[in-house]
């Protein structure tokens, strides 16, 4: 059999089938290979698509990215209906299956351990973000005259319109009030987030802070404040589900999202 | 249990996880993709697929 080797995950035997119609990364259909205690989910790749310098070019382009991300997330999916299984990173391609199988010699004492620490467990991915607020005006030009008005009364001579003599101080106070609404807001939306997480982690054996998200990339509204991933077990499921419906209400302003189950991907490091 | 919003997953949420989490395996019996060169060709896809003239939203607050 020619093409290269791209494995998803390592899993304990399941002894359930694969859905016949699932397919993979290249629309191929996984296969499982056994070895020893563990088998590796795999999948035949073409060379002229994943050999080194063709993937490290696919990587570049995002729609091939996503696709391939996707069909790799569709497997990993099905393999989460079945078991829990140990998710290796995307684009993990060996040139065949005797080399698929030595690494799963050579590690499989780690691979047990982390499928026992994983067993039975699942990631909940939660954000929080700020809704964005509607546009306050002119929000550029005054930078530099703020700091000479500070002190007041004494600007008789720069003022624009001795009729109006009023309206730059109404101006700067309501910059002033903008501005510290501004930074109120995101101490409050702070304060949230980390009670927030400070709750669910009492019912995860274990958390990420992954990076927050940039809105420019993600399309999502508002500024991402939280973006962390929980591992619960799927037996607690259900009640840190329920705890997280709970708080969307007691945040105005703010938004939360929840995103799962997913496969232990964030918890798959040895010194997690 | 509550019914959980099971919109497509977004890419981003993805990436997150395949491209900073899973288990990474170097050495000689696989290609050289993994760890640290697949984030960065990540971020170069992103920034590249990202509409420099689209601004970040939370600028107008600041």
């Amino acid at each position: 059999m020619s093409g290269l080797r791209y494995v998803y995950a390592v899993c304990r035997p399941f002894g359930t089938p694969l859905p016949a119609q699932l397919t993979g990364v290249a629309g191929v259909p996984p296969k499982q290979l056994v070895h020893g205690d563990l088998v590796a989910v795999v999948g035949q790749v073409p060379e002229e698509d994943f050999a080194e310098g063709p993937l490290r070019a696919h990587l570049e382009d995002l729609d091939w990215l996503g696709a391939t991300a996707r069909a790799h997330q569709n497997v990993i999916d099905a393999l989460t209906v079945v078991t829990s299984p140990l998710p290796l990173r995307l684009a993990t391609v060996f040139l065949d299956d005797s080399g698929v199988r030595s690494m799963m010699e050579e590690r499989e004492e780690t691979f047990l351990r982390t499928l026992d620490r994983l067993d039975g467990r699942v990631e909940w991915g939660v954000k929080v973000y700020s809704e964005p607020t509607e546009p306050s005006g002119e929000t550029s030009g005054e930078s530099g005259v703020s700091g000479g008005l500070g002190d007041t009364g004494t600007r008789t001579a720069s003022s624009p319109s001795p009729g109006r003599a009023g309206s730059g101080r109404d101006y700067l106070r309501q910059r002033r009030n903008q501005r510290k609404e501004s930074e109120e807001k995101w101490e409050r939306a702070e304060e949230f987030s980390r009670r927030l997480h400070e709750s669910l982690s009492g019912y995860a054996e274990d958390t990420r802070i992954h990076a927050p998200q940039n809105s420019a990339i993600s399309r999502a509204p508002g500024r991402n404040i939280l973006n962390a991933a929980y591992l619960v077990p799927r037996t607690e499921s259900e009640a840190f589900v329920e705890l997280v419906d709970r708080t969307k209400d007691d945040a105005p302003g703010l938004r939360v999202e929840l995103t799962g189950p997913w496969a232990c991907y964030s918890f798959s490091g040895e010194d997690a | 249990m509550t019914v959980v919003e099971r919109r497509e997953v977004a890419l981003v949420d993805l990436l997150d996880r395949l491209l900073a989490g899973g288990v990474v395996i170097t050495g000689d019996l696989t290609l050289r993709i993994a760890d640290v060169d697949l984030v960065r060709i990540d971020l170069n896809a992103l920034i590249s697929s990202v509409n420099e003239n689209v601004p970040a939203p939370w600028e107008e607050m600041l």
